[in-house]
């Protein structure tokens, strides 16, 4: 189905073009600045509803389709659609933007203008990396995306900034030329760089397990898997509030997709041959992982490596297919697996969001991330207590909230695959509810440990709209995630369809 | 009658003692640009003298060219002198090393 | 019925809403209304429930309210079961709640958390509800999770004490421990029976019974088995049973009307409820009632004796608690569960009222709670000191109270099994009832008996509770001693459970207990005779001879069983192993991944090393950049004639 009018392209420019608008406001006044960012923001999510709304789930068509000549000497399109892997996604992104503007109003004071700006052209980009349905196009996507991020950390960000921006430059950068020269190659191969001609290419076992090798570099950097993770914690720690929304909340799901949309399509056979890589990283993601967040003294450094470990259920997801079917015991269940990957990085990209803004709520006051420079948070911000200890849970996956989905229908999924992937992927509720609930106890009860403690005010309006916001939206998509699995259920079974069936020619 | 191996032979000469020049030069860099210029000069005579010898006007016009950049690169290169040498006060070749890695 | 469930449900849930968000409008007098209406309304529905149960023949309840998701062909769902075992678990929850919310009244009053609490106990009220109201295991996971997490918030309700909020971390990741079997226990019900509703698993279970599944390499495992196991262990956590009972003692940090109504009365028996539930499941694997019933009468005996030790009164009520619970378990292992249950809920009556009945103490104490520091408490407080007497005495059985009945038949019940196990779960048990008399006396005694306290400031303040905390105490010391009497025949004997519990011939104990029963009197003078009787009767002259008649006695015992003592007082060192083995251990594993695994391998030596091997060579190759424009130039010129003599052909 296609709109009347181009939706997923007003989605990518509005926002990019109303950030290089923003920039020409300029810091004089800088209020304009605010507001006109927050309107922009506002409108792109507006506009990207009717994704939703006019969304057939029905079908596993790419829908939206935008469809134009880029460079024809090389075939390079500029060609957009969504399936119902990229559409939740988009509108995970339109919907997150808002908050981070939101959450810099007071907060940035320093070139507000540009900090908004970046913000903006990354959400159009990000939506771009989303509904590119050319590899160029998705290449270009993917690697402007580094530079918004790049500014944002590097000059908003903390004191080690320089560092941490050229590990996330560099290590990020490293893994997407290897999927440049996968792409290329399969251009050569195609004769366009269409990616669902792609899709259909006949390839050997030998080509496949190389194309599969370069999209992992590329995919498991930016998810972060173990153990090409190092750069996700120094980056978070580093970045201003809004960046390590943005990182944790999108820039990792774009990994995550990426697996969706090329390594298991594009080279099926080599996925099933190199499942149990991704697998055992997957669990050493979680296990591991899981003990290195307990002993983090920094409450930004914890939440990213409980991020690293909460992605490893969505890797993990999306790689037990092959055993699953493989099971002569069990029927059904690949499916539930993908599904259960997916609901997984919806609701990690409310969840890491909230806890991300709940530490930069404490440390706009306190300007410290040290675990041990806070005690007793509850007895001066009550209603931030109460939010903080509600997302903590929700990370810990407690039923009702919506990190229990993804990682219920992981672990269901993965009895099917094996017991022991079951075993370790379900010790994730002791560890993860371990260093959430050890953290809270430190930051949130306890006596007031110090005087800079004393001194705290509860949350004001703003930070209470933001965290409301995404309180409910955590509740709703755990009371009820029905609808969200629906929108996915077509598309992600054609590609369970598709990945059975082999491709050596 | 004057051969076209007299005309290249000088332009020959010209253009070793040019880079001689900035080889052996370890002074002084307006001597440096003046060697530059002097190499363009031997590259220019070995135009002509293609270009009356093969009866090619186009060998005359490239000689325009190269002096119309020559005379932008002296003047350019001078005012990057003098800009080193206000900083500087020198324009000593040996002393101009801040590019050693 | 719908309009009717779904109200009973939501009630306590739009009050702890109001009484939660709305605090500072509604103020404290409007907090508890709006949670006690809540509550109160569901508790009068429960009961019109069972009245519709048993005077109008209603039929079992199993509908679904709405779909939760539907994916893979497997449909989530929310939905309710009611029937006969639910009816009962409903009047339990909703009874005990009602009386702990207005006891809360007084027992809060002082208290700047006020609506906090209100809306706590409510909410808990909600989980619970959606726990034994679930027709399916995600819902009740659901609730399973939610009661932990209330309970997780009021464990940790004096967040300023350090003790307390380490207790309800404790206690969540005990529990999570336990939820960590449960959830893998319902992943493997959703893999073999491809449906997560009851009605369908139990329907399937008799065609899976024989299933053999691999876990360990080639050896096979009877599928219900594993399913039976794990679930258990989430039973284990919740129920805390050893040894994952740690939990419990630590959590009386909260407040004492969350002790009576999580800890005592309804949370803690989510588990024996699930297990009676899922008797459909358990009946096919002996290995694991034999399972149940060992961790059950280890549970039931070894917790008892810690008790007498304990000088803390709510930490000796929770001990006790323990050592119920441990018979509970028994009852389920023996398949006996309709006994089970049946304990259960006598005991929620009674426990609940003892350990109010402890919180009205401690009030009079003003929150001392050292039993050793009490002492001739009943000329001040006379009707504390006679509800915790007919507690006490429904607590070690005495015939005629509700305990005697539901722990006879228990008792009867294992005397009568023949599975592996039951022989030392009967010593166990036997020997658990002396044990309960002498505990349960110690404190009644200490408490309420002997010499006046030994603050004389003290005394001076010592007075009856106020009203709205005796006459929960009398409410709930009415069923404490009758509900037995009238109940036993029906629901242990009669038919009340046909239909929702299900027992193999061959393990029906209960029905051979009954083969002997020929009404409740007869039960009570079959009981007089019975070794039961004379062991708690024992139990209660030694607690009556060491610390009424005989005050020096108790520490000539103490001393010249110091190792015994120390032993018991440490709780078996099972804490400090724990807090070794798995706090410190987690931790010190932790820190090695990150700094070895993390820092200096993955950072240190690849990511960094890497930048450093880059550095060092660029560090030789700068040398050939010496900055001199002639340098360059003559490597231009030599560049230039090497290529020239390479590719040009003169």
């Amino acid at each position: 189905m296609s709109a009347d009018w181009p939706i997923l392209s007003a989605t990518i420019w509005l926002p990019i073009i109303g950030g290089l608008m923003v920039i020409a406001i300029g810091d004089k006044n800088s209020n304009n600045a605010r507001w006109m960012s927050l309107a922009v923001a506002v409108m792109t999510f507006v506009i990207s509803l009717p994704l939703y709304s006019g969304f057939n789930p029905g079908t596993a068509e790419m829908q939206f389709v935008e469809r134009a000549p880029w460079i024809s000497y090389f075939n390079i399109e500029y060609y957009l659609g969504v399936d119902g892997i990229s559409m939740p996604l988009i509108i995970l992104t339109t919907f997150i933007s808002i908050f981070v503007i939101v959450a810099a109003w007071e907060v940035i004071q320093y070139k507000v203008s540009y900090y908004m700006a970046a913000f903006l052209i990354m959400e159009g980009i990000m939506v771009g990396v989303f509904s590119a349905l050319d590899a160029m196009l998705f290449y270009v996507f993917w690697e402007a995306m580094l530079i918004p991020m790049f500014l944002i950390i590097g000059v908003w960000g903390g004191p080690n900034r320089v560092y941490a921006t050229i590990k996330f430059f560099l290590y990020t950068f490293f893994g997407s030329v290897f999927m440049l020269v996968a792409l290329i190659y399969m251009y050569f191969q195609a004769g366009s760089f269409d990616i669902l001609s792609f899709h259909t290419l006949k390839l050997t076992l030998n080509e496949q397990i190389l194309i599969f090798i370069a999209f992992l570099m590329a995919f498991a950097v930016k998810v972060p898997m173990w153990p090409v993770h190092t750069w996700l914690p120094d980056a978070h720690v580093e970045a201003p509030t809004g960046g390590s929304v943005i990182l944790a909340a999108i820039m990792l799901k774009i990994g995550g997709y990426g697996f969706l949309r090329f390594s298991l399509p594009i080279t099926p056979d080599a996925s099933s041959e190199l499942d149990w890589l991704i697998i055992s990283m997957s669990l050493i993601a979680v296990v591991y992982i899981g003990f290195v967040a307990l002993v983090q003294q920094d409450m930004k450094k914890l939440i990213a490596y409980s991020s690293i470990a909460h992605m490893g259920f969505v890797t993990l997801g999306f790689f037990m297919i092959f055993m699953i079917t493989a099971n002569p015991d069990a029927s059904t269940g690949a499916l539930l697996s993908l599904q259960g990957g997916m609901v997984q990085m919806i609701s990690h990209g409310f969840i890491s969001a909230a806890m991300f803004l709940c530490v930069g709520v404490l440390y706009d006051r306190m300007h410290s991330r040290e675990i041990s420079s806070y005690g007793g948070v509850v007895n001066r911000m009550p209603w931030f207590a109460a939010f903080m200890v509600f997302f903590a849970m929700s990370n810990a996956g407690l039923p009702g909230t919506s990190g229990f989905v993804g990682e219920f229908m992981v672990i269901l999924a993965s009895f099917r695959a094996n017991f022991w992937f079951a075993f370790l992927a379900a010790t994730t509720l002791i560890i993860g509810a371990a260093y959430t609930l050890w953290m809270v106890k430190r930051v949130v009860f306890g006596e007031i440990a110090n005087e800079n403690v004393a001194k705290l005010e509860d949350i004001t309006g703003r930070e209470t709209f933001i965290l409301a916001s995404l309180a409910v939206a955590v509740l709703a998509l755990g009371v009820w995630p029905g609808p969200l699995v629906d929108v996915m259920e077509v598309s992600l079974a054609n590609l369970l369809q598709h990945v059975s069936v082999t491709k050596i020619p | 009658m004057i051969a076209l191996s007299d005309f290249l032979i000088l332009s020959a000469i010209l253009f070793s003692l040019s880079i001689a020049g900035i080889f052996i030069n370890r002074k002084n860099i307006i001597i440096l640009l003046m060697c530059v210029e002097l190499m363009l000069l031997a590259v220019n005579i070995n135009f002509i003298a293609f270009s009356h010898f093969l009866g090619d006007t186009v060998g005359q016009v490239f000689v325009f060219f190269i002096l119309t950049v020559a005379a932008a690169e002296a003047a350019i290169g001078l005012a990057i002198l003098i800009v080193v040498f206000r900083n500087r006060r020198t324009i000593d070749v040996e002393e101009l090393n801040t590019l050693n890695g | 019925m719908e309009t009717v469930y779904l109200t009973i449900v939501i009630a306590p849930l739009i009050g702890a809403i109001f009484a939660g968000l709305f605090r500072n409008q509604i103020g404290r007098v409007g907090a508890h209304w709006a949670a006690i209406l809540g509550v109160a309304i569901s508790c009068a529905l429960s009961f019109f429930v069972l009245k519709s149960f048993i005077y109008d023949g209603m039929l079992t309840y199993n509908e679904t309210v709405y779909t939760w998701m539907v994916t893979d062909g497997l449909r989530f769902e929310i939905g309710f079961l009611v029937d006969k075992l639910t009816a009962v678990m409903l009047v339990v929850v909703t009874f005990v709640s009602l009386m702990v919310h207005i006891y809360t009244i007084g027992y809060m009053a002082d208290d700047d958390g006020y609506q906090r609490f209100f809306s706590y106990i409510a909410l808990f009220t909600f989980s619970m509800l959606m726990l034994v109201m679930a027709n399916n295991f995600l819902q009740l996971f659901f609730g399973w999770e939610a009661v932990g997490l209330v309970s997780y918030l009021l464990i940790g309700f004096y967040f300023k004490k350090e003790t307390a909020i380490f207790a309800n971390m404790k206690a969540f990741l005990v529990n999570r421990v336990g939820d960590f079997g449960f959830i893998l226990g319902i992943a493997a019900i959703a893999m073999y029976f491809d449906s997560l509703d009851y009605a369908e698993v139990f329907a399937a279970a008799p065609q899976l019974a024989d299933t053999q599944i691999h876990i360990f390499g080639d050896e096979t495992w009877s599928l219900m088995t594993v399913i039976c196991i794990l679930l258990f262990i989430g039973a284990m956590g919740k129920s805390a049973q050893m040894p994952l009972h740690v939990w419990l003692p630590d959590s009386m940090e909260g407040p004492t009307p969350i002790s009576a109504l999580i800890h005592a009365a309804t949370m803690v028996t989510a588990g024996i409820f699930m297990v009676a539930r899922m008797s459909p499941l358990f009946e096919f694997s002996e290995t694991a009632l034999s399972f149940v019933l060992v961790i059950g009468a280890t549970t039931a005996f070894f917790t008892g004796l810690i008790g007498i030790v304990q000088n803390d009164i709510k930490r000796v009520v929770a001990y006790s608690t323990l050592s119920q619970l441990g018979y509970m378990t028994v009852a389920l292992g023996v398949s006996a569960y309709s006994a089970g249950i049946f304990h259960l809920m006598t005991h929620a009556f009674f426990k609940a009222l003892l350990f109010l009945a402890a919180g009205s103490v401690i009030m009079g104490m003003h929150h001392d709670q050292d039993i050793r520091n009490m002492g001739g408490l009943k000329k001040y407080m006379p009707i504390t000191y006679w509800t915790s007497l007919l507690g006490t005495l429904a607590l070690i059985g005495f015939p005629g109270f509700s305990g005697f009945f539901s722990k006879d038949a228990i008792i009867e019940a294992v005397r009568y099994s023949t599975i592996a196990g039951s022989s030392y779960a009967y010593f166990m048990v036997v020997a658990g009832v002396f044990v309960t008399a002498l505990y349960s006396f110690r404190m009644f005694f200490l408490v309420f008996h002997g010499e006046g306290p030994r603050d004389k400031h003290a005394i001076a303040h010592l007075h009856e509770s106020p009203k709205v905390i005796i006459w929960p105490l009398i409410l709930l010391a009415i069923p404490s001693v009758i509900i037995g009497y009238i109940t036993v025949g029906p629901m242990l004997f009669g038919d009340w459970f046909n239909g929702v519990i299900f027992v193999l011939p061959e393990h029906d104990t209960v029905a051979r207990v009954g083969e002997s029963f020929h009404g409740p009197f007869g039960f009570i003078l079959h009981g007089i005779l019975g070794l039961p009787f004379i062991l708690a009767m024992s139990g209660l002259f030694v607690a009556w001879f060491i610390y009424v008649k005989n005050p020096s006695i108790a520490d000539v015992i103490k001393s010249r069983f110091e190792v015994i003592y120390n032993l018991l007082d440490k709780k078996y060192g099972i804490d400090e192993l724990y807090q070794y083995l798995f706090a410190d251990g987690s931790r010190g594993i932790g820190k090695v991944l990150w700094t070895l695994g993390d820092k200096t391998i993955i950072d240190g030596m690849i990511v960094n090393g890497s930048a450093k091997a880059v550095e060092l060579l660029s560090g030789v190759v700068r040398h050939v950049q010496t900055g001199y424009i002639y340098h360059y130039a003559f490597a231009m010129i030599m560049g230039l004639l090497v290529m020239l003599t390479l590719f040009v052909n003169f």
